[in-house]
């Protein structure tokens, strides 16, 4: 990690910007992360896990434009109908700003949601804002977390504290060219309680996002994101999550489009039984660069984690998959596996691979595969032999073999809605 | 109906001719059967018809009710009525049996102008053909051949040509990896679909299946061409004295 240069994790801003009505502990928390990101320093292509993502965009003085890669509302639309169906609670954050006009009364059964703005009254996020992040810095840094908790100057708290009547949904919506956007959002479900979050759209020229989740005793929490479709954009995220006995998360991220997207997830089982399936979708044609660096460690006995990584890359588009099983000596009975795998649509495509398993107990079942390849040549002759037309049939094709991660989404309505978007996104990249 | 005029072809990576010269005629409403050893060609003969890359036609043609065959691209030979069974039918995970079935159907209706059939009426269709087959619910579900046994994937073909309805059906060694109680299913299905607008061409290295589905003319075919043609009782010779004695007679 270079020292020389201090953290500026979007464009040329103080590391931490004031906050009006920013209760103590939350200036304390930021100040921390200040130092903590300035003592991290800014990723170099030199670091093990920046070695096949150049952070430049990222750390850039000004965020691109996305403009100048595409017109800027076209798959907007298309993102936002897809899930137009689902019954949730539509929060609204355009270039970063919470827009609560645009937004539904954050009111709901079971759950209480605040902004960021709102801390004061959210105590109990004390224990959770940049806890998680910093705790996530150790073995591998992530500086732009901690940039992120240093600087935020919008997010949620949600606070589940049942079960959630609807699903709550974060709509992200970009209007001005050039926004550079800093959200923490910070999830807290109590025991036994259960909540589904979606997040939908670009949401800025460069976004940096961090999500902090505390899954308490047997709750469980479902996660939907479609990030994009804007071509020019540049995000990177963080999902900081710990689970608690027999707790369940499921997180799925579909990515189409994007110059630059950083999905970093880092999840602890801290609780025996636990339950963590991450997995994504991702879809790149041209001027496409896409990583999921995914670390999942278990610290307690009989825990479950999967991980199913999909990218379908084509004209020079680039997928990383770094994925870590971590397995503590005391995690016996562990159940791990990890799969990554890129279809490479031409020969301009790359897909860059670096599974991980560390394991430290002697009673646990982990595996973990990595494939890139083309569209296999016997079964596209088959289906045009059976009468689908080359385009038809590579479509179909393609989605055959992004179902695996799809079939990770729990909720069919969610799940409908992403499928909706790849069959798109698949309809309009075709030859 | 089905053409084929002095056909010539190679595998196009290697320079090795396998086609040499083969010569067939099948008219509508009826079933032809081609019998050879191992190598003399029968793959690669329906490899060709249906249009899989890696062959290269040298010389000669194929017709399909005077339309050039080989010209036409795999999934436009599908919807002039050409269907191939293949001797080992794709796995596709990911991709259900119905909704293939489905896609297929609607896009050979599509390139031939007629309308799309409704999931409704589709699912009616599929019901009554897959029951049968002895094809359950079940089968219908999961992905098109995927976890299937040999029988199962053999019966899923023959459910294709149901649903399908092609005017011209080449089975390619379907009764490979059967036992009893499926080739008499599959033979059925098959019989069942005979008519007078529709032919089959049925490749095959035994006999046996050629006791159920009764061939009008059998073919015998060995090293690229067809050395020697004649009625169902040319497969019994087969059947008695194997390919040796025929093909020293011919030689």
């Amino acid at each position: 990690m270079g020292r020389s240069e201090p953290m500026a994790a979007a464009g040329a801003r103080p590391a931490v910007p004031p906050l009006p009505g920013c209760p103590g502990w939350l200036a304390r928390a930021r100040e921390a992360a200040g130092r903590r990101a300035e003592v991290l320093g800014q990723p170099t292509r030199r670091d093990e896990y920046w070695r096949f993502t150049n952070p430049a965009p990222l750390l850039a003085a000004a965020a691109p434009d996305p403009s100048a890669a595409g017109p800027a509302a076209a798959g907007q639309g298309a993102a936002a109908s897809a899930f137009a169906a689902i019954a949730a609670l539509r929060l609204v954050f355009r270039d970063g700003i919470l827009d609560a006009a645009a937004s539904d009364d954050p009111r709901l059964g079971g759950v209480e949601i605040l902004s960021l703005a709102e801390a004061a009254r959210a105590g109990w996020a004390e224990d959770l804002y940049g806890r998680l992040e910093a705790q996530g810095q150790a073995p591998v840094p992530r500086p732009f977390a901690a940039a992120n908790t240093a600087g935020a100057g919008a997010g949620l708290l949600i606070r589940a504290r049942t079960r959630a009547a609807r699903p709550v949904m974060i709509v992200y919506e970009r209007s001005s060219g050039v926004s550079d956007a800093i959200l923490h959002h910070c999830v807290k479900l109590d025991a036994g309680a259960e909540l589904t979050l979606v997040e939908v759209g670009t949401g800025a020229a460069r976004l940096s996002v961090v999500t902090e989740v505390e899954v308490g005793a047997g709750a469980v929490f479902h996660h939907v994101r479609a990030q994009g479709p804007e071509e020019g954009a540049v995000t990177a995220s963080h999902l900081f999550a710990r689970l608690e006995a027999r707790a369940e998360l499921r997180s799925f991220t579909l990515t189409a489009n994007g110059a630059l997207t950083r999905n970093e997830a880092f999840v602890e089982l801290a609780g025996a039984g636990g339950l963590a399936h991450l997995a994504g979708a991702a879809l790149g044609d041209g001027a496409f660069h896409h990583d999921d660096t995914v670390f999942v460690r278990h610290l307690a006995e009989g825990c479950e984690s999967r991980q199913v990584f999909k990218k379908v890359l084509r004209h020079g588009a680039t997928g990383v998959f770094q994925g870590k099983i971590h397995v503590l000596a005391q995690a016996q009975k562990t159940d791990g596996y990890q799969l990554s795998q890129a279809l490479l649509l031409d020969e301009d495509a790359r897909f860059l691979a670096k599974p991980e398993l560390e394991i430290y107990a002697d009673d646990v079942r982990c595996s973990h595969g990595s494939t890139a390849g083309a569209i296999e040549a016997g079964a596209l002759f088959y289906l045009r032999a059976r009468g689908l037309p080359r385009a038809e049939a590579e479509a179909l094709l393609v989605l055959a073999f992004l179902a695996e991660a799809v079939a990770e989404i729990a909720e069919p309505d969610l799940a409908r809605a992403v499928e909706a978007l790849l069959g798109d996104w698949i309809g309009r990249h075709r030859g | 109906m089905l053409r084929i005029d002095d056909l010539h072809a190679r595998l196009a990576d290697e320079d090795k001719a396998i086609l040499k010269g083969l010569t067939l005629a099948v008219a509508a409403g009826s079933v032809h059967a081609i019998m050879g050893p191992n190598g003399s060609g029968k793959s690669t003969l329906s490899f060709v018809l249906a249009g899989r890359d890696g062959y290269e036609v040298t010389a000669g043609g194929a017709t399909l009710d005077g339309a050039d065959l080989l010209a036409m691209e795999p999934e436009a030979r599908a919807a002039a009525g050409l269907f191939l069974a293949f001797q080992y039918p794709v796995e596709i995970p990911g991709v259900g049996n119905m909704t293939f079935l489905r896609t297929a159907l609607n896009a050979q209706r599509k390139a031939r102008g007629e309308a799309e059939v409704s999931a409704a009426d589709f699912l009616r269709l599929v019901r009554d053909k897959a029951r049968a087959l002895a094809i359950d619910a079940e089968m219908l579900k999961r992905p098109v051949n995927v976890g299937f046994s040999g029988g199962e994937k053999k019966r899923n073909e023959i459910l294709q040509m149901a649903v399908l309805e092609p005017r011209m059906c080449i089975l390619d060694e379907t009764d490979s990896g059967l036992d009893v109680d499926a080739m008499r299913l599959v033979a059925e299905g098959v019989n069942r679909l005979r008519d007078a607008g529709r032919a089959f061409l049925v490749i095959t290295h035994y006999q046996r299946l050629l006791d159920h589905i009764r061939p009008d003319v059998v073919h015998i075919m060995a090293d690229g061409r067809i050395v020697r043609s004649g009625g169902p009782e040319l497969a019994l010779e087969v059947e008695r004295g194997g390919y040796a004695d025929i093909l020293a007679e011919v030689a």
